[in-house]
């Protein structure tokens, strides 16, 4: 596909853009800062963000009343591990949308957030 | 599609499996869901295999189609996982059209959205975190679990601390597989109501017909968005497939 034109890698995007800035029909600074760092999970509009908030916190929710219930039945001791695992699948929650929302700035520096 | 009858809106029922393929189908539970999925299969390998069969320099149009997925969806995994990221381009790339056609197809009257169903989405979405799960392990060994306990946390929190992330590792499959199969099912119930309300106002006579038209407006406009949501979800679902595996691959 590429392969004619020898720089493997670059994207039909780039091509486009070094070629648009070649003939100067774009301006310099249009996409050139949020090019990668958005990585557009947020589904963009604010009806995407919320809903994906709030999938995310039920999501986590979900998965530690499903432990926390697992738990239980195996012991035996019916109440306790889902109470106690509730407030860990809240804090998840939370941690999934800090995630979503927190700077990704920084590829190779302070990336301690996956 | 249709709506049952014209006294309720029966918004759910088009999300109800049949057989397909007359007695064969029935007799291996072949459902029209099913069939939905192998068309998708096979559209993506015709966009492909026809597309690029001229193997022109400059390329027609669906050549250029062809050419621009396989690219889109390389920068992606190349961009977001890194150069390894290579590896997984034919999995993304089968996720994503998997994912895009059978979007796209359930936009179409009579068609069947295979990703309305929480059964399917969860099966994507637990294979995303399987593959995602195994690379990780293969990559990193027992070094693997590091990635449970975040840098920086004082000594007394990491046991919470690990539970907490072990939950949110583990609740990717929910978000991943609720997100798509949320917004496939929304819009499809929403063009059935929307649906239903142009029959129903319709029938009703004069006094309904400018509600009913209304109503075909909102229906009209629902399919355009549906068809943006059905790209995005695509993309979405694809997009976290390839920052999941940056971890897998990076871990943090």
């Amino acid at each position: 596909m590429s392969e004619e034109r020898g720089g493997a890698g670059d994207s039909f995007e780039d091509r486009l853009k070094a070629a648009r800035s070649r003939r100067g029909l774009d301006a310099p600074s249009a996409r050139s800062g949020s090019g990668s760092g958005d990585d557009l999970p947020s589904g963009g509009s604010p009806w995407g963000i919320g809903l994906r908030v709030g999938v995310e916190l039920v999501a986590a929710l979900v998965v530690a009343v499903a432990i926390g219930y697992g738990l239980d039945w195996i012991f035996g001791t019916r109440p306790i591990l889902t109470a106690v695992f509730v407030p860990l699948g809240g804090a998840a929650g939370v941690l999934n949308v800090y995630r979503l929302f927190a700077p990704k700035r920084g590829e190779g520096g302070g990336a301690h957030n996956g | 599609m249709a709506a049952e009858g014209s006294s309720s809106i029966d918004a759910l029922s088009q999300f109800k499996l049949s057989t397909a393929l007359g007695p064969i189908g029935a007799s291996v539970n072949f459902t029209q869901s099913n069939m939905m999925m192998v068309i998708a299969g096979l559209l993506t390998l015709a966009l492909l295999w026809v597309g690029m069969r001229p193997r022109a320099m400059v390329p027609g149009r669906l050549q250029a189609a062809a050419e621009l997925a396989y690219e889109f969806i390389l920068s992606m995994c190349t961009e977001t996982i890194g150069p390894e990221g290579r590896r997984f381009f034919p999995f993304v790339f089968s996720l994503f059209f998997f994912i895009l056609f059978g979007n796209l197809m359930g936009v179409f009257p009579y068609a069947f959205t295979f990703t309305s169903h929480i059964a399917v989405t969860l099966a994507l979405s637990l294979l995303v975190f399987i593959l995602v799960t195994v690379v990780a392990l293969k990559e990193h060994g027992v070094h693997f679990f590091s990635y449970f306990v975040p840098a920086g946390v004082p000594k007394v929190l990491i046991p919470l601390m690990v539970l907490i992330e072990v939950i949110s590792y583990l609740s990717r499959i929910i978000s991943l597989s609720v997100r798509l199969f949320a917004n496939m099912m929304a819009g499809h119930v929403m063009l059935e109501v929307f649906g239903a309300f142009i029959v129903m106002l319709g029938a009703a006579g004069a006094i309904g017909w400018i509600p009913a038209a209304l109503s075909l407006s909102v229906n009209t406009a629902l399919i355009g968005f549906e068809l943006l949501v059905a790209t995005l979800q695509a993309y979405v679902f694809a997009v976290l497939t390839c920052i999941y595996l940056h971890d897998a691959v990076h871990l943090h």
